[in-house]
């Protein structure tokens, strides 16, 4: 893999990363639980033929000011300029996993005319009684890469801190993008996006791995039933809450299908 | 030195195979363990055993919070101090170690709630301000783990503002506003009763205790043995910070069981000890580590921590005591992420020897006692007497011999300091006497 480009953006005092790789028809990437540490297989592939803009939520690794955020309000105009900042909302293509799927559905619910289509893989944000999310928090730190992946080890691959990174920083920032997705979606993952999503007019493609143990196969149902505009979902064998990790070229090219 | 009579309100009735079959004693405890008719009995025991502490002359008696936990029967302390302040001697203090001011929106209510012991007991409430356990608060009351510290701030300036600005005020923070704030009623004492604050080992608090003038208290359920570093951590930082070494500004939680001869107390002690060590510090370790409870400045010590150990060649045992306010020490935080609380002495024989619990004769606990007040260096003793499932009977048994033949061994302790953190009651000639129906200085 090679490795993208790299600038920052100011956000609210804090700072964000933004990857950048590819050529051709823009597309953006707001990343899922824990966040991206390294770049993945995943991103490569959608860089084969667009280029990928990836701008880190704050507090997710390569971002930092998650603090500054008290409410939900907050964080919807916070990831609206992190969006903006990365030239990402001149009708362009999203794409979101988990929380990052959930911010990109409150965007294009909200702007409907700067987003041209939405990718969600497993999104968060509407948890109920009839269709729980499942607590990533409350979690044995040996038992959340089952819970990630279908394939355990690709998540501890991407948590393992490499040769060259900061030993003490390393795993503050691991522990800092679970703090940033509580500090969003604690206690249990729900925002009261389902009271938005019918504002969502533009076309809508919904993700979710077979074995996803995060978000039920409900949730998605009741999720595209209240989206407004043209929604269709789609299920990736063999993959877990991060389907993204586990089949990166079956959802890479499911997304590069619908976009 | 201050000894002061704690309780955690236990149930007593857990079943003996609690820990086999049971992963948690906290947050998601099986309900069906619960029997309300038990409770009733429960409650009155405990609140019988504090009023007899009262009694027998301790200092203070203290209470705290707890919530979904079975071996603390208060999610809120303050009711059972409010029953306390009629019942309970009026010589003695009332401490409530504490309210976790996090949880309260808006923080009013706490503000008004001390303030109403504080009128109805005289001028006898310690005001204790606990962050509170992650299990308490993140899992249990749902409060968001990256906010909690920050919300915790919040309530503690809103409270401390409550009770001392004489104007109504308008409190305009980052989590609570309220246009009008003027409790009613206010607190006795003035400018506000003393504030203790129960803590890990974090410097953050320490500095923060030392700024605004506070009592800190380490609540360890692991003895003296495991909190020598902190309690040595904690005066070094006060000699930095060019604070005296007054004992007073520290408050150490110490289980004791005291008996005619250290044989007799093995016998009475054993069980009730082994029930909690064992039954009721069964927690899970999905809810040890709430994102963001823990600050990062902790965070990087304990991985420096961990680093330097390794590089040594040390055994994994880094203790991060800032982590789990209330149930540290002992087994490093580490592992108590990865496999709960199962790692620490549960069997009699352990327990003592690590000094979880002292026990022996009343010579020998003065002696053990006397010993790790001057190691620790502390003057607010909060002593577990009852605990586990002892009953009313050895619980006040063990309360009397210690107030009786320990108490008087220790009274020269520390005899040269002046507490200031100490409730300055009104006079016994200007107090009411509950149910006196000559109260010459009674509202008409």
């Amino acid at each position: 893999m090679d490795t993208p480009s790299v600038t920052r953006i100011s956000i609210s005092g804090g700072s964000s990363r933004v990857w950048r790789k590819g050529k051709g028809e823009v597309i953006g990437f707001l990343a899922g639980f824990g966040g991206l540490p390294k770049w993945i297989p995943f991103l490569d592939l959608l860089a084969d033929k667009n280029e990928v803009i990836v701008p880190a939520i704050p507090g997710f690794p390569g971002a930092v000011g998650h603090n500054n955020f008290d409410n939900h309000l907050d964080w919807i105009v916070a990831v609206h300029d992190i969006l903006k900042k990365s030239n990402l909302l001149n009708n362009t293509s999203l794409i979101g996993s988990g929380p990052g799927g959930s911010l990109i559905a409150e965007v294009a619910a909200l702007w409907p005319n700067e987003v041209k289509n939405i990718s969600l893989i497993s999104p968060w944000g509407i948890s109920s009684d009839e269709f729980p999310m499942a607590d990533p928090w409350a979690q044995r730190p040996h038992e959340l890469a089952g819970l990630m992946c279908h394939n355990p080890k690709l998540w501890d691959d991407l948590k393992t801190q490499p040769n060259d990174a900061d030993p003490i920083e390393w795993p503050v920032e691991q522990a800092r993008a679970l703090e940033a997705s509580a500090r969003i979606f604690w206690p249990l993952g729900n925002t009261g996006l389902i009271k938005r999503l019918g504002h969502i007019t533009c076309p809508t493609l919904i993700l979710r791995g077979d074995s996803d143990r995060i978000i039920p196969k409900n949730y998605i149902k009741k999720f595209c039933q209240e989206i407004q505009g043209e929604a269709v979902t789609k299920t990736i064998k063999n993959a877990g809450h991060l389907a993204e990790l586990d089949q990166p070229y079956e959802v890479a090219k499911t997304i590069q299908s619908f976009i | 030195m201050k000894h002061c009579w704690f309780h955690l309100m236990p149930y007593t009735e857990l079943p003996e195979d609690f820990r086999d079959n049971h992963e948690s004693i906290w947050v998601d405890i099986d309900s069906k363990l619960f029997d309300p008719e038990r409770a009733h009995h429960m409650y009155n025991d405990h609140l019988d055993e504090m009023e007899f502490a009262a009694d027998m002359g301790f200092d203070a008696i203290c209470v705290n919070e707890h919530h979904s936990n079975g071996y603390g029967l208060m999610p809120s302390p303050n009711l059972m101090l409010a029953s306390l302040a009629r019942r309970a001697n009026p010589k003695t203090a009332l401490c409530v170690l504490g309210n976790s001011i996090a949880l309260y929106n808006p923080p009013t209510r706490v503000a008004e709630e001390m303030a109403m012991i504080d009128c109805i007991s005289g001028g006898r409430l310690i005001a204790g301000f606990p962050v509170g356990s992650p299990m308490d608060t993140c899992y249990a009351y749902g409060q968001n783990p990256s906010q909690l510290r920050e919300r915790y701030a919040e309530a503690h300036d809103f409270i401390k503002k409550a009770w001392t600005e004489t104007d109504t005020f308008s409190f305009n923070g980052r989590f609570n506003q309220q246009r009008y704030v003027n409790i009613w009623p206010r607190p006795l004492q003035k400018p506000h009763p003393p504030i203790w604050v129960p803590g890990g080992g974090s410097i953050e608090t320490w500095r923060w205790c030392a700024e605004m003038d506070y009592v800190y208290c380490y609540l360890s359920y692991y003895g003296y043995q495991a909190a020598k570093a902190t309690m040595n951590g904690f005066w070094e930082e006060m000699d930095r910070l060019g604070k005296d070494r007054n004992p007073y500004r520290a408050g150490f939680l110490q289980f004791v069981g005291v008996a005619e001869t250290e044989s007799m107390a093995r016998e009475l002690y054993a069980e009730p000890a082994e029930y909690f060590y064992d039954r009721c510090l069964r927690v899970s370790a999905r809810y040890a580590n709430p994102p963001g409870y823990v600050t990062e400045a902790t965070q990087r010590a304990g991985v420096k921590s961990q680093i330097s150990t390794a590089a040594s060649g040390g055994p994994d045992d880094v203790s991060n005591t800032s982590a789990l306010p209330g149930i540290q020490k002992a087994q490093s935080i580490n592992e108590v992420r990865k496999n709960g609380f199962n790692k620490n002495a549960r069997e009699f024989d352990s327990i003592v020897e690590n000094g979880y619990v002292i026990i022996g004769s009343p010579d020998q606990v003065a002696e053990q006692l006397r010993e790790i007040v001057h190691d620790l260096h502390f003057g607010q003793l909060m002593l577990l007497l009852q605990y586990g499932n002892m009953n009313k009977k050895t619980a006040n048994y063990n309360t009397k011999l210690y107030a009786e033949k320990v108490m008087p061994l220790l009274s020269d302790v520390w005899s040269e300091w002046e507490n200031h953190w100490w409730p300055k009651p009104l006079s016994m000639s200007k107090r009411a006497l509950p149910n006196n129906i000559n109260n010459s200085m009674a509202a008409e």
